[in-house]
């Protein structure tokens, strides 16, 4: 280890020291939308770091165990700007709900740091503890209102399923270390040729469930609704996005460095999951009436989706693919679940039928709420229309027709569920007529989302360039 | 010496266990004390491993399990102790506003 490794790691090591500052600040501060304010800066600043790594060449740090290239960059930049959201959102959402507000900010922070190394590392000792560092600090946002019965029992309920689900990875992880003798994921890539089939296929089994739980794959998906219908709704939005972007990171790294799919046909059991994520997400979200786990079950849909850009990681579109459909999933989601919040804290309902009228009541939320609805079905000009474009053609380039044609009608089912929040809206008629009071900060962020969701719909030449090269580096 | 598939065939049994509490078992506490089990059922492969390997890493891999399962000790029972708090129950249950 050199000192040069350390200057490959600043933005990891500026997402702690700004963590630590916030609680610094709440300390000395009694105004804690202030603290909210420094961390979104301090995240804003961040991109700095991380923008300089982009014109570096692709290499490992601190005893190959850190993975410094485009594909992590790329899931640096996704994160930071979730968290950044998030904290925007937050800042209107959370006062008058907890006490601990400054708190609040410094743990997101702190999420982000986990979700930025999980998805570098190239050890399994340094994935266990970003996967477990995350995991820790969402069971505790997820159970943050102490208060509200609710979020103690999304939190109970995150902690038992995900501290269940991660013992079960770190057996995994204990049997392909007594496979291969090594922890290092590109030394294992070396000498797993020898291992025994059997047990290689156990140890990726146990594994998956870890992954699995974080992505919510079926059959790991139970969790989802009720932690998003209980958690803080800038927490389930989080969790949704955020988390489950790294978690198909570390997935990615695992199965393309690792496992060779010609000795371990890995393609088709991603194949099957997702085609039965996608299904079964999409058929238990059509009859949800509550807009929190009506997002959860469509999440669990989208997770298929997104696993359809990983069993076709052959040729230019399926990986690629699931880079813009992550980033552009991460603003619609992040938006919807605004509107959501917005809602929520202004009617004090999560029922989709009180949507009715929204659209005089709160034109621009539901002008936005209604892009994000269509945009999560995948119609263009929309981001996810992009990701699921390319992860599709990537499905066809890699002879998995049958499981595009599986995402095509889910799509097409998904509209039902979709559509019905856009004619609560805009056909039902209103309980009432006044105006909605729409707060700044949260706006902001609603509008960031917006932005973003129609930015890359229109014009997404520049996302795919960067996830091209994000998947030309990920191979060292 | 014991041979290590010995070590293995008894770290299975305990993984086994511990996994059979967690699905059976409906209070969280004890649900919980099953998790801690699969995480010691962990650490004894990586011993083992490391034993027969003659490498280091798996030892170093146990410390760190360790510190995990200590601290999802502070996170899980703070957890509880406000569940229970609020509702003098641990059983899981009986924690059913969230369904559907």
């Amino acid at each position: 280890m050199s000192a040069s490794d350390l200057w490959s790691i600043v933005p990891e090591l500026w997402l702690a020291g700004l963590a630590i500052f916030l609680l610094l600040v709440d300390l000395l501060t009694a105004r804690k939308s202030l603290v909210g304010v420094v961390a979104v800066m301090g995240l804003l600043l961040s991109i700095i770091p991380i923008g300089s790594l982009l014109t570096q060449g692709a290499r490992t740090v601190i005893f190959g165990s850190y993975a410094v290239d485009g594909f992590a960059v790329f899931f640096k930049i996704l994160t930071v700007i979730a968290t950044a959201l998030v904290v925007l959102a937050a800042i209107d959402w959370l006062p008058g709900r907890s006490q601990y507000e400054g708190e609040f900010y410094a743990l997101l922070v702190f999420t982000a740091l986990g979700l930025v190394l999980m998805a570098a590392s190239t050890d399994i000792i340094l994935l266990a503890l970003s996967i477990e560092f995350v995991s820790l600090t969402s069971y505790v946002l997820a159970g943050y209102l102490k208060g509200d019965v609710k979020s103690n029992e999304a939190g109970v309920k995150y902690f038992l399923y995900g501290a269940a689900a991660s013992a079960v990875m770190l057996f995994g992880f204990s049997i392909l270390y007594g496979l291969t003798g090594s922890t290092n994921l590109y030394e294992i890539a070396r000498r797993v040729a020898n291992a025994p089939l059997p047990a290689l296929y156990l140890s990726i089994a146990l594994m998956l469930s870890g992954f699995g739980f974080k992505i919510s794959m079926v059959p790991f998906h139970q969790w989802t609704p009720d932690v998003y219908e209980g958690a803080p709704t800038p927490v389930a939005a989080y969790l949704s996005v955020a988390s489950k972007a790294a978690g198909f990171a570390a997935l990615v790294r695992m199965l393309m460095v690792v496992v060779d799919p010609g000795r371990l046909n890995w393609i088709l059991l991603i194949a099957v999951l997702s085609a039965v994520s996608m299904t079964l997400g999409n058929l238990l979200a059509l009859p949800q009436r509550n807009i929190k786990r009506m997002l959860a079950y469509s999440s669990i849909s989208h997770a298929g989706f997104l696993l359809i850009g990983v069993a076709a990681f052959r040729g230019d579109f399926g990986t690629p693919g699931l880079l813009i459909y992550l980033l552009g999933y991460m603003f619609t989601q992040l938006g919807a679940f605004f509107v959501a919040a917005l809602i929520g804290q202004q009617l004090g309902t999560d029922d989709i039928p009180d949507y009715a009228g929204l659209s005089r009541r709160a034109p621009v939320s539901a002008l936005l709420m209604a892009v994000f609805m269509l945009s999560l079905t995948g119609f263009p000009p929309t981001s996810v229309f992009i990701g699921k474009f390319y992860v599709l053609a990537g499905a066809i380039d890699n002879g998995l027709l049958w499981l595009a044609i599986v995402g095509v009608v889910n799509s097409v089912i998904s509209l039902y569920y979709y559509a019905g929040v856009i004619r609560a809206m805009y056909v039902m008629p209103a309980a009432s007529t006044v105006p909605l009071r729409e707060p700044a900060a949260l706006q902001v962020a609603l509008g960031i989302a917006g932005l973003g969701t129609l930015l890359i719909g229109l014009y997404p030449q520049p996302i795919i360039d960067l996830a091209r090269s994000a998947v030309l580096l990920l191979r060292i | 010496m014991i041979p290590v598939p010995y070590y293995l065939t008894i770290s299975a049994v305990l993984f086994t266990v511990g996994m059979a509490g967690v699905l059976v078992r409906r209070n969280a506490l004890v649900i919980f004390m099953a998790i801690e089990l699969m995480l010691n059922s962990v650490n004894l492969t990586f011993v083992a491993f490391a034993r027969q390997l003659a490498a280091i890493e798996g030892q170093v891999a146990v410390f760190f399990v360790i510190v995990i399962a200590a601290v999802e000790v502070v996170v899980g029972l703070a957890i509880i102790i406000a569940i229970f708090r609020a509702r003098s129950t641990v059983d899981i249950d009986d924690v059913d506003l969230l369904r559907g």
